[in-house]
């Protein structure tokens, strides 16, 4: 599972605190994982556990909810987290070739964070933006119409 | 974009309104449908009307919407649920998006009459957490609603209730089935079950549930004020109304599109797309995303409705259409679903789990070359079985993309075993780089920078490339100033 870390007393009030908005209603474990999510960036075991004991379910059911949606994630993504778009719109415009050169350039896989903490890769099933395609997200920016040869130029824009 | 074929029902509002203001759905007579159905019809009349209108569920499976909501009604419980299925799954398409952010309150209209239709007080909108400004419209019209007295109690003054909450996906394709959706707004894993019992009887906290997509929800307010014979007369025998597509891939006009069903395909591609990109041959269209099929030139002149389609060896699905031209090797498109599948099977049943990852397995072993005349026996075997014995609708169709191009593209497969090509040089096991001797002029600069040194030639003589060693990384395609080589 994830790596260990101590979630600080401020931040455990504040994960509890998101728990009691939704009345600790074990039926709103999606919602809770959300906001849990956008607080932490990430769903490191620790944070599970809180909130298996807060809306009184299993350890193993909240991980199974996590581990089962893709856009949960256990592992803390980078600072700016890159998103290549693989949806069949983009697919067939090529952005097979786009995700290839940003694994070249940053040396890291699918999934992955580089050394720095400053970007990770991961991939998406459509943004709804295909008439764009390919399209990459950075954070929440958008790039469309995204070339292979177009890569540097996106990842220089964070280096500075 | 060309307009003449083009007729908006379900997009009457999109980039004519603002949705944010509900002053402008109103004065372009939303919420009349509302009024009509709670102060004129009664539920037995609306359900009647929506049944004569012949509008059939535009997620993907065309299932009569009156009919649905019939079979709600008639189940009798303390409580009832209206769901929105806003969960767009099929990686192409963005019409329902589309809908949510251009004319929320559409939506919203139609879930309260379907909700006074069957009996129902509480709506829920599945939408993806991937939609954030869909997400965000939503809320604002509600809450405008809400101020309006248009959600709440006592709607028009009458003794019927009604309010809607939102519930969100996090990445499950699998959860636009809806068995699976309702477990997933339950704050559980989004596994399908088995149907029977359906939503219908039994759905949300086990209790009636009437489910149905965002385009079928945006059709019925014009349907409730002009009528079921005016909706009647567009479209098909058997597929009344418009179907909104999301045009992409190969195509000069990219966007979304409205239709009367029984429009072909090569209307839709040729005068509202404009045609394939860059002047080159069109190939396939496909159409239903993962669980449908790539349909070819000789369907160009096919009507688009649900049963053409599934006749065609595709589907309607949401609406999703992306083009392919020339460059696109149909092996590889295939390749392309089987992977989607294989991520996003739930894993619950063995066929599904098992048999997509084995159906993957093997086209990829063809797209490497490897592949055999056996093995087109066993893809399509094997497809078959697990169209036959999947638990759930993801399962049960996502052969489709395999079957179809086997039937429309054999030649592409054979080509992939038989003489190890691809035409479409996608499949980089299969790609030869060649020299040309006539406009080699022994430069050298290929051979200096081969990583593997695969090329050999003296200087100023006509060089080759040794395929037994060459790893096809283009380095010398990209060097040579003289367009000697070429990819074949
Ligand atoms: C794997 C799978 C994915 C589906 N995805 C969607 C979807 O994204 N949106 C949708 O409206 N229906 C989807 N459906 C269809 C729903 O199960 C359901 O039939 C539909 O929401 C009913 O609404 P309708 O009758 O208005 O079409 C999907 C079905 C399957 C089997
Ligand atoms: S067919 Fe696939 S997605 Fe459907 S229940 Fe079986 S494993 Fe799950
Ligand atoms: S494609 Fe690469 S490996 Fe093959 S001959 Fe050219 S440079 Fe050498």
């Amino acid at each position: 599972m994830a790596a260990k870390i101590k979630i600080p007393e401020r931040k455990l009030q504040e994960l509890k605190d998101i728990c009691k908005s939704f009345n600790n209603e074990k039926g709103e474990l999606i919602n809770v994982l959300h906001k849990a999510q956008s607080s932490f960036g990430y769903l490191p075991a620790e944070v599970q556990e809180v909130i298996a004991q807060e809306l009184n379910v299993s350890v193993a059911h909240v991980f199974g909810v996590v581990s089962f949606y893709t856009f949960f994630t256990m592992k803390p993504k980078g600072e700016f987290p890159i998103s290549v778009c693989l949806g069949t719109a983009c697919y067939v415009r090529g952005a097979e070739k786009v995700l290839e050169e940003f694994k070249k350039h940053l040396k890291i896989q699918v999934g992955e964070t580089t050394a720095d903490g400053k970007f990770s890769i991961s991939c998406l099933r459509c943004v709804g933006a295909c008439g764009l395609a390919p399209v990459v997200m950075v954070g929440d920016k958008v790039y469309g119409r995204v070339a292979p040869e177009g890569v540097k130029d996106i990842l220089a824009e964070y280096n500075g | 974009m060309a307009t003449h074929k083009q007729l908006r029902i379900a997009l009457r509002n999109c980039g004519v309104i603002d949705p944010e203001k509900i002053t402008d759905y109103i004065e372009r007579d939303g919420y009349s449908a509302l009024a009509k159905v709670i102060n004129e019809l009664g539920t037995v009349r609306t359900i009647d009307l929506m049944k004569k209108s012949g509008l059939r569920g535009r997620g993907g499976g065309g299932f009569p919407t009156g009919l649905k909501w019939e079979i709600a009604s008639k189940n009798y419980a303390d409580q009832k649920y209206v769901v929105c299925n806003a969960d767009e799954g099929d990686p192409g398409a963005f019409m329902d998006r589309s809908v949510l952010e251009g004319d929320p309150h559409s939506v919203i209209e139609a879930m309260a009459i379907c909700g006074f239709s069957i009996g129902a007080t509480k709506g829920l909108v599945y939408i993806r957490a991937e939609y954030p400004l869909a997400i965000e419209r939503l809320k604002i019209a509600i809450n405008q609603a809400r101020e309006y007295g248009l959600l709440g109690k006592n709607i028009f003054g009458s003794d019927f209730d009604f309010d809607i909450e939102l519930r969100y996906g996090a990445g499950a394709f699998v959860c636009g089935e809806e068995t699976a959706l309702i477990h997933s707004m339950e704050g559980k894993r989004g596994e399908p079950t088995v149907k029977p019992p359906f939503p219908a009887e039994s759905g949300y906290l086990e209790k009636p549930t009437n489910v149905n997509n965002v385009e079928t929800f945006a059709n019925i307010p014009p349907i409730i004020l002009k009528g079921a014979e005016w909706f009647a007369s567009i479209g098909s025998e058997k597929s009344k109304g418009t179907k909104v597509f999301a045009l992409a891939g190969k195509i000069n006009n990219v966007g979304l599109i409205e239709v009367p069903m029984g429009t072909t395909l090569r209307e839709v591609i040729y005068d509202i797309g404009g045609g394939i990109k860059d002047g080159k041959e069109f190939k396939a269209v496909q159409t239903g995303g993962p669980s449908g099929g790539c349909l070819t030139k000789k369907h160009l002149d096919t009507a688009i409705d649900y049963d053409n389609l599934i006749a065609a060896g595709s589907m309607m699905g949401s609406g999703g259409m992306v083009v392919m031209d020339e460059d696109d090797c149909m092996v590889s498109i295939a390749k392309f679903y089987l992977e989607f599948t294989v991520e996003e099977s739930c894993g619950k049943c063995t066929p599904c789990r098992i048999g997509n990852k084995r159906l993957f397995e093997i086209l990829e072993k063809i797209t490497e070359g490897k592949g055999t005349m056996e093995d087109l026996d066993k893809l399509r075997n094997l497809s078959n079985t697990i169209k036959d014995t999947a638990l759930c609708g993801l399962g049960q169709t996502s052969p489709n993309p395999v079957l179809s191009t086997m039937d429309n593209f054999m030649d592409e497969y054979l080509e992939h075993i038989n003489e190890k090509r691809c035409r479409a040089s996608q499949c980089k096991a299969l790609t030869r780089y060649i020299i040309d001797a006539e406009q080699c002029t022994g430069c050298t600069i290929c051979a200096r920078n081969c990583p593997v040194n695969a090329i050999k030639g003296e200087r100023k003589q006509p060089h080759t490339i040794n395929q037994d060693i060459c790893i096809k990384c283009g380095v010398c395609y990209e060097k040579c100033k003289f367009n000697a080589i070429s990819v074949k």
